[in-house]
């Protein structure tokens, strides 16, 4: 299955942005979100960019004051899910321009629009960031 | 572009989401979330809402979810949206409905509807939004309303419909596999796509068949290896490259895949070789992404059948990973070494030290996967070392969730590699003692089955020596205040059984420790049933022994509390306790034998002692019994609940949905027709799938290597479940051979400390590295191959001599490499590499997130600095623009929050900072502006929210 969330939350620890690709209630969501943010803010620059958390995987990165959050399954290769997350980020600049938290919670829909073309069923299917912003666009014209 | 055009929104909206940035608690968010759903409330009913509002109502109801509160009186607006004309709208509802809803939710009846309308739209962006739905949302029993159109798509002229459409099918295979097992097909079929994309897209559904069955896909091997070779030769299109890599995200999930084809099977692996060569040859090693190709390649080699080049390449790759100064690449390192140990164990000597500063090191990640190395490189000669690391690691942490993986990871070891009989004790103590609620209690079981069985049946003085030992430990830890359950239930069984036994302890001291078991738990009932049943047996003991026991006081007093226990349990031990103690010794030993938990207790099934009775009982006249096969119809009371429990599940009704007629065995005959094209093989069917399965483990055991792991030192299992002991499927019942097992283990054990000594004598202290940690190095490391062959040869001091000599060589050499590289300051991540000329010209490496990062070095702040100035001064038109504008303040005092004020070299490092901003401050600035107009001010409140992500 790969990735099972992906979750975008500031150094507050406020999710600005949540995506599962596995069912869980609102309380778990809201425990296992809790955990893992406590969990990565309080690690160092140094550290790894991963971290063990239950039966996940999480790889995370920072932006300014933005954590990209991933979280996978045991066995995922943790460099690509950080490249993953990099490329992500260079999507949603292609598209805002400077892209800051500000966008993202402006166009909370467009930031998930983005998500569903490059994951599907926890697993990265496009990367081109051509394809993945030209429905966005298209839908952008027509409305 | 997307910031200008997309402020429609409402003052209102603007309004929540500035809030919301710039609530300071989780309390004053609540709040205002709590405030927000009183309005929607009230609103989102209302009739005549247009459109273009209710999609805002919709975002804020996502809001609302995201934040952790229930907004589930909205859901059903978001269906309708679904149903709405305008393509922007339509997406937006079924993005909430995907968020909101499980697959299994009521409202999902009324989408389906609308998912089946729009996947025959002519706008393929309408389709391709309820493909998304599709993945999302159906179920295993709408699978079949919207199946044939999914297949259907699968053929669309645009390439984005049929990505979508091959990953809805994927959903469903995931949901139910037997519901497209006859579409699987279509997966191979797709992996032949013009489009790069959708051809990447099915190397997913792929993986997974792959993964549950190798042998049907073999054909395939040649398949993909053509496409990684292609992507390798940048025969993909541009738009595929991330960071100058040719299409990355494709190449690693096909080298996951070859993995898989490759194991254990000598012929597919063959047909790898050349391209993984290539791409470890071609691989930029300087980029994350060239890494974790580079990774996923090490995977791969050390999956498929060995090939010693690929390993050199992969090792070399290793060694690269763990002299870096990033703690990811180290991380990697580690992981890929634990992999490719299985094959090349010797690899490891070379990394000791490398290895040791990760499990030393301050980071928990790290020491983590340094644990799982060791651990997949535990053997007799290392056991002691490596499992006392880890349970001083176990101690220190609180985590139950990786307490209890530890823990039971040092009870596999020590069942498996023990040296000796003490230290298993002792190392189970320890376990049980500090992680004794979160191990299994079969754990529990065996450490008793093992004290009281012994290991070498001919040595029956080693065996009572056990025996003390545990007694007397497990008398020792009765003093520490609070002990786990399960550790309590051994120790009280261990000293009802053995207490005694040597004489050196009287009955009444270990009757009064008993006891006091039994108080200071006194709300664990098993426990304390333990501790009664302990407390019986060393009554009985002493009773047919000949010596005369007075009932203590306190034990007096326990029992009188036992006889009226709320536990019928604990008062029916209590009970027979004070049954037994009244009878006289030759009776007491005929119930409580001692050192008797070793019998074979013989159960008469067939109650062959009452015959005589039964015969009497008929000859009275009595109804004969009738075996439960023969009667029928008869209402027997006594077999009335079994019986029942039978029925149940059989004559109950049915609830599950009658089942979908398969196509299956009809579409198997067109497969197999076209099975001799060989472009479309017939999918293999569930039975001879099984069949393969278990003949897989034969093949890879013949392989070899990737056992090796446990053949090392031909060391058995000694204790625990003997399932997992490799050469001992017989030796179950053969005594003979576990005795030498025994001996042979103690010899390697002694032989092993001996070694250590001699390594610590001749030993002359390196240069910088600490004398602890070689000495470590030494134990962990030290054993490996080497030790077998000196077992062989015989030759002791020479080999280890020789052995000496090569370590001491090995530390100087990474020494001399870790020197060369401090000089080029640690690499942080790049976040600047964007891979586009536009960003890498306007922009010198270096951006404001870098530097904070480099902040803990200061030599390296001090030259990012240096390249910020001379950033500044080679466009002095943005500083200029920056001057002019109010947002320079702001930005400064958002880069200046409190989290980061401690940085060193003050102002010099702020003045760059703006300059440095993103490849275009014009853009940032206009969105400024217009925040500002919208009347959202970045206020010191929460300046982050204006920040470039991306510096």
């Amino acid at each position: 299955m790969g990735i099972r969330f992906i979750l975008m939350v500031n150094k507050q620890g406020q999710t600005r942005l949540a995506q599962y690709y596995e069912w869980l209630t609102l309380e778990e969501r809201r425990a296992l979100e809790g955990e893992i943010v406590r969990k990565c803010l309080a690690r160092t620059e140094q550290q790894c960019s991963f971290v063990e958390h239950r039966n996940y995987k999480i790889v995370y990165r920072r932006y300014a004051s933005l954590f990209f959050l991933v979280g996978v399954d045991n066995d995922e290769n943790e460099l690509a899910i950080l490249e993953f997350i990099h490329l992500l980020v260079e999507t949603m600049d292609r598209h805002f321009g400077n892209v800051c938290e500000l966008d993202i919670m402006f166009h909370l829909e467009k930031a998930h629009f983005m998500l569903e073309e490059m994951v599907m069923n926890g697993s990265v299917v496009e990367t081109s960031k051509a394809n993945i912003l030209t429905p966005i666009q298209l839908m952008d014209k027509a409305s | 572009m997307g910031s200008q055009g997309g402020f429609y929104q409402s003052k209102e909206f603007l309004d929540l989401v500035k809030s919301i940035g710039e609530a300071r608690s989780k309390a004053e968010e609540d709040r205002i979330v709590l405030n927000e759903i009183e309005t929607l409330k009230r609103r989102i009913s209302e009739p005549d809402i247009p459109k273009r509002k209710m999609k805002e109502y919709i975002i804020r109801l996502v809001y609302v979810e995201m934040l952790g509160h229930d907004a589930s009186f909205g859901y059903i607006h978001a269906v309708k949206m679904t149903h709405d004309d305008s393509l922007l709208v339509k997406r937006t509802g079924y993005l909430a409905v995907t968020l909101f809803l499980n697959e299994d939710h009521d409202l999902i009846i009324l989408i389906v509807n609308t998912i089946q309308k729009d996947l025959k739209s002519d706008n393929f962006l309408v389709v391709c939004a309820a493909l998304n739905a599709v993945s999302k949302l159906i179920n295993e029993e709408t699978i079949p309303a919207v199946l044939p159109q999914v297949v259907e798509l699968l053929a669309h002229p645009k390439e984005a419909v049929r990505k979508k459409a091959i990953m809805a099918l994927h959903r469903f295979y995931q949901k139910s596999p037997s519901s497209v097992s006859h579409l699987v097909s279509n997966f191979r079929k797709r992996l032949c796509d013009n489009d790069p994309g959708v051809m990447g897209a099915t190397l997913c559904p792929l993986f997974d068949l792959i993964t549950r069955d190798v042998n049907s896909y073999k054909d395939l091997v040649i398949s993909f290896v053509s496409i990684l070779k292609q992507v390798v030769e940048r025969r993909v299109p541009k738009a595929y490259d991330y960071h100058q890599m040719p299409a990355p995200f494709i190449q690693i999930k096909l080298l996951k895949i070859l993995a898989l084809l490759g194991s254990g099977d000598k012929q597919s692996s063959a047909k790898m070789y050349t391209v993984v060569g290539d791409i470890f040859r071609k691989c930029d090693s300087s980029s994350n992404i060239g890494n974790a190709i580079l990774y996923e390649c090490i995977c791969c080699v050390s999956s498929i059948y060995p090939n010693p080049k690929l390993l050199e390449s992969a090792a070399d790759v290793i060694s690269r990973f763990l002299k870096s100064d990033s703690h990811n690449l180290k991380y990697m390192g580690v992981d890929a070494l634990g992999r490719l140990i299985k094959i090349s164990p010797e690899i490891a000597e070379q990394h000791q030290l490398a290895v040791i500063d990760c499990l030393e090191d301050p980071d928990d990640t790290l020491k983590r996967k340094t644990f799982e190395l060791l651990y997949k490189m535990t053997k007799s000669t290392n056991v002691e070392v490596i499992v006392d690391r880890m349970i001083d690691y176990m101690i220190s942490i609180n985590d139950n969730h990786y307490k209890t993986e530890i823990a039971s990871r040092c009870v596999e070891l020590a069942e498996q590699f023990a040296p000796s009989n003490r230290w298993f004790i002792q190392t189970m103590n320890k376990v049980f003692e500090h992680a004794g609620d979160l191990v299994n209690i079969k754990v529990a079981h065996n450490l008793m089955r093992l004290i009281a069985e012994g290991f070498g049946e001919d040595d029956d003085t080693a065996d009572s020596q056990l025996r003390s030992s545990a007694v007397e430990s497990y008398l020792c830890i009765l003093g520490e205040p609070k002990l786990p359950s399960v550790f309590l239930q051994v120790i009280c069984w261990v000293l009802g059984e053995y207490g005694t036994t040597d004489g050196k302890f009287s009955a009444s001291y270990i009757i009064g420790k008993l006891c006091d078991v039994a108080e200071a738990y006194s709300n664990d009932e098993t426990v304390k049933a333990y501790a009664v049943t302990a407390l019986m047996k060393i009554h009985t003991f002493e009773i047919a022994a000949g010596r005369k026991v007075d009932m203590l006081p306190e034990c007096q007093s326990l029992m009188e509390e036992l006889l009226a226990s709320h536990s019928t349990d604990l008062q029916q031990r209590a009970y027979e306790l004070q049954a037994v103690i009244g009878l006289d010794a030759h009776a007491v030993a005929c119930i409580m034998p001692s050192d008797a938990s070793c019998e074979d207790i013989e159960v008469d099934k067939g109650l062959s002692f009452l015959n005589g009775y039964i015969q009497e009982s008929i000859e009275k006249g009595a109804q004969p019994y009738i075996p439960e096969s023969e009667r029928s119809g008869m209402l027997n009371i006594s077999n009335f609940r079994s019986q029942d429990h039978h029925e149940a599940s059989s004559h109950g009704l049915r609830f599950e949905a009658y089942e979908l007629p398969k196509p299956i065995v009809q579409s198997k005959i067109p497969p197999a027709s076209l099975a001799s094209t060989e472009l479309v093989p017939v999918p293999e069917k569930m039975y001879p799938r099984e069949s393969y399965q278990t003949t897989v483990p034969s093949v890879s055991s013949d392989a070899g290597p990737s056992e090796l792991k446990l053949r090392l030192d031909g060391v058995q299992m000694k204790w625990g479940r003997p399932t997992f002991s490799p050469a001992t499927s017989t030796s179950n019942s053969t005594i003979s051979q576990k005795t030498v097992n025994g001996i042979t283990q103690v010899d390697g054990a002694s032989t092993a400390n001996s070694r250590t000594r001699e390594t610590y004598d001749s030993r002359k202290p390196q240069v910088e590295i600490s004398p602890e940690k070689k000495k470590l190095a030494a134990s962990l490391f030290g054993g490996s191959s080497k030790t077998e062959k000196r077992a062989a040869t015989g030759h002791k001091i020479s080999k280890s001599s020789s052995h000496m000599v090569e370590k001491s060589h090995v530390p100087k050499s990474s020494m001399e490499v870790a020197s060369e590289k401090t000089p080029p300051v640690q690499q942080p991540l790049d976040l600047l590499d964007l891979g586009e000329p536009t960003v890498t010209s306007t922009v010198p490496s270096v951006d404001p997130f870098k530097q904070l990062e480099g902040l803990v070095d200061t030599t390296q702040v001090a030259s990012a600095v240096n390249h910020g100035l001379t950033a500044a001064a080679k466009s002095p038109d943005i500083m200029a623009l920056y001057s002019e504008t109010p947002a320079d303040g702001d930005l400064l005092s958002g880069v200046l929050n409190p989290s980061m004020t401690n940085m060193p070299g003050g102002t010099t490092t702020r003045q760059s900072m703006p300059r440095s901003k993103g490849p275009n401050p014009k853009d940032s600035l206009e969105k400024d502006a217009l925040v500002r107009q919208m009347g959202v001010t970045p206020a010191s409140q929460n300046p982050n929210l204006f920040k470039d992500l991306l510096g």
